[in-house]
């Protein structure tokens, strides 16, 4: 559309206004697409009216996203990238710089907040479906979030440079030395060094305060547009766009984003604001997790301390890391057996049965030609990586929990448990008991994934409202 | 329903399974009429660290005109608690070097500054774990310093205020306590720590020095806490306030939408 074309821009308030700000805004209109990116995103973007507690933590996400950013930014400037000097540039920073404690807590609280958030924005998508059909992308792009996210923090973390700090590094850069042929060379790389040093803390902070945000940044971008082209979902998960107001065209039951959701996630951000003071101000080591002990005493290459356990949130993964022990591999060599059984016996399409059975033999024979670390490393990576598959494994015909069945409801349970349990076991030292725990957990956390399509198919719906039932 | 119950059980075989963690010291608990913000208290503290315990331990990341957090002057500072040629605005360090301390004791002596943060656990605060520990030290002719410790099995440092607390030994008595209801007796092998020589001061004059003396290490670990908390009030206020507000202007957006 040419400049000259565009509608002058009118200010509204009570009553058009034609002052000087209006002619500024029409300029500005008639080079850049300023109105219509309003208008798409905010003003007409309709979302649907019915929106509950779980819908909070998207809008609460970028809120913590812009925290971290901005308190980092302050961080950065007193925080010295150096081995020798790191950890005292965190204490100069908690001590000599004016607020520099106000911003230091901030950053250390809004990283577990970050977690705490997304994990509840995540919940809220496996409880109405939000990855269902159209929603793939959003949800892919999500996911990748999530993934930037733990590297993020996991880079972060090395940067106070105490004894948590640099021996979660080197127990996680050492799993990519598992890894058949590559394996060592690849740690080395990922280091810089023999050992974490000087040099890795470096290259993590490159890693921290640019290439990742930039990521992110990139990616919720992304989320976000992919979530406006096809719309949000909605706790009773059916299409708003289904019912349009024939006069308007717009969805009976959408409400525009802006007014109506700004302020109620205004209301959204005040009341986790007080949550997240309440914990930094009052105790911003949340007992040990989310400030370790440990990790006010520097780091020091010579002394392993007897129990390296991760940050709260990637516990979960670590305990199915923990869990794959030599003796389990036989349990997973039963599980794939009866896995490819299922679907040879269950697919209508040949070639996936003739696939199960290949992956299935292949697997089988990997399982015990390369070591079981190596398993730990690929079934932790692959316990992360399998929510990418939701949208296509969940094969119920409705998308909200609300009209699943008991065989859903009680898998997502399960699940839920399972996931915290898992967290719980992964902040221990490994017991006989612990491990075995570990290992049933392990299998029902696969399972919730593996078997979602015969469960989902099997299970008994109700119908879906035709309309939002508010 | 079935899988429901499943997962309860499941949960609780898994909560049962890890419920107990591995037998820790039992700490005693800092006394609770020491309070964190009493500046008589972290004052004597803060010149019981200068004397007794700077010889070995730096708070390099601590400057002394900090402590005028504690009521003092720079002068009075100066005067009472710089006891080397240090600037008032200095890092509180030490003239021992790393090497030297590494001969001597097996182990250069840690930095104290963020000491009471680092030795929190499960089992205590870090001022809980100081406390014990500074009260824990017990003759043992079996180790090199001629010391050791119950709450810092085969600790390097030696017991630096022995002159004021006396010599205590470590006495494993066997007490019976009766178990279940048929009066049966059950024997535990209990270890007690006794005063074998007395020092300076009488026990509980001890007891009151260690518990400034760690009072002003946990000030020390985190100088910004007291503000912290104060400031945190405020802004809780404040946000209440502000919470009225977004609850009020949400109400008034959507009491049309049904």
């Amino acid at each position: 559309m040419a400049a000259a074309e565009k509608q002058p821009v009118t200010i509204t308030c009570a009553g058009p206004l034609n002052g000087p700000l209006s002619g500024v805004l029409t300029w500005v209109d008639q080079r850049f697409p300023m109105m219509s990116l309003w208008r798409d995103h905010l003003a007409e973007y309709y979302a649907p009216k019915n929106f509950n507690f779980w819908y909070y933590f998207g809008s609460l996400a970028m809120v913590v996203l812009v925290l971290q950013i901005v308190t980092g930014i302050f961080l950065v400037m007193h925080y010295k990238p150096d081995a020798a000097s790191a950890f005292a540039s965190v204490e100069y920073i908690m001590r000599d710089v004016p607020g520099g404690w106000l911003i230091r807590y901030m950053h250390s609280t809004g990283a577990s907040a970050f977690f705490v958030v997304v994990y509840l924005h995540m919940f809220r998508g496996l409880l109405y479906g939000s990855y269902r059909q159209p929603r793939e992308l959003v949800w892919i792009f999500g996911m990748l979030i999530y993934l930037c996210l733990m590297a993020e923090a996991f880079f972060g973390y090395l940067l106070p440079w105490g004894q948590m700090s640099y021996w979660g590094a080197q127990v996680i850069v050492n799993l990519f030395n598992a890894l058949p042929v590559i394996g060592p060379d690849l740690s080395l790389w990922i280091r810089g060094d023999y050992v974490v040093s000087d040099a890795t803390l470096n290259r993590f902070f490159a890693f921290h305060v640019i290439a990742i945000p930039l990521a992110l940044l990139g990616l919720v971008a992304a989320h976000i547009m992919a979530l406006h082209e096809v719309g949000s979902n909605n706790p009773d998960g059916v299409e708003i766009k289904k019912v349009k107001d024939p006069k308007t065209g717009h969805p009976v039951d959408g409400v525009p984003f802006h007014p109506y959701y700004t302020v109620k996630d205004t209301l959204g951000v005040v009341v986790f604001a007080i949550v997240f003071c309440v914990i930094m101000f009052f105790m911003p080591e949340m007992g040990g997790y989310f400030l370790e002990y440990n990790n006010f005493i520097p780091a020091d290459p010579l002394k392993t301390p007897p129990h390296i356990a991760p940050v709260w949130y990637f516990t979960p993964y670590y305990s199915i890391l923990r869990a794959i022990t030599e003796d389990f591999m036989w349990v997973l060599a039963a599980g794939v057996i009866a896995y490819a059984v299922l679907v040879i016996r269950t697919a209508r399409v040949p070639v996936v049965r003739v696939a199960a059975a290949v992956i299935g033999a292949v697997l089988l024979v990997a399982f015990f030609v390369i070591e079981p670390k190596v398993w730990g490393v690929v079934m932790m990576g692959v316990s992360t990586l399998i929510f990418f598959l939701l949208p296509w494994l969940d094969q119920s015909p409705v998308k909200s929990i609300r009209y699943k069945g008991a065989l859903c409801k009680s898998a997502l349970a399960i699940f839920v448990i399972t996931f915290l349990a898992l967290g719980y076991l992964g902040t221990l030292t490994v017991t006989e008991g612990r491990t075995l725990a570990a290992q049933v957990l392990t299998l029902i956390y696969f399972a919730y994934f593996l078997l979602m399509p015969w469960y989902t198919r099997m299970d008994k719906t109700r119908p879906e409202p035709a309309r939002v039932t508010g | 329903m079935k899988l429901a119950r499943l997962a309860l059980t499941a949960a609780l075989l898994a909560s049962s399974l890890v419920a107990f963690g591995a037998g820790d010291v039992k700490l005693d608990r800092m006394p609770v009429d020491v309070k964190p913000n009493d500046p008589v208290s972290l004052q004597r503290g803060a010149q019981i660290y200068v004397n007794y315990c700077m010889g070995c331990h730096s708070a390099g990341y601590m400057r002394y005109n900090r402590l005028q957090d504690l009521g003092l002057t720079e002068q009075q500072i100066r005067d009472n608690l710089i006891l080397t040629g240090a600037k008032v605005g200095d890092l509180m360090t030490i003239g021992m070097s790393p090497k030297d301390a590494r001969e001597w004791f097996g182990a250069p002596p840690p930095d104290l500054t963020v000491i009471a943060r680092s030795r929190a656990s499960h089992a205590g605060s870090g001022a809980d774990w100081l406390y014990s520990y500074l009260r824990g030290f017990y003759r043992d002719a079996t180790r090199p310093s001629g010391w050791n410790n119950t709450v810092f099995p085969n600790v390097g440092m030696p017991h630096a205020l022995y002159a004021l607390q006396g010599e205590q030994v470590l006495k494993t008595e066997v007490v019976s306590m009766p178990r279940g209801s048929k009066g049966e007796v059950e024997k535990h092998e209990v270890q007690k720590l006794v005063l074998a020589k007395p020092g300076a001061m009488k026990p509980a004059e001890y007891d009151r020095l260690v518990a400034d003396l760690v009072n002003y290490l946990a000030y020390m670990a985190e100088p910004a806490k007291q503000f912290r908390t104060q400031l945190g009030i405020y802004v809780l206020l404040f946000l209440s306030l502000l919470f009225v507000l977004a609850y009020a202007l949400k109400k008034e957006y959507w009491k049309d939408v049904h």
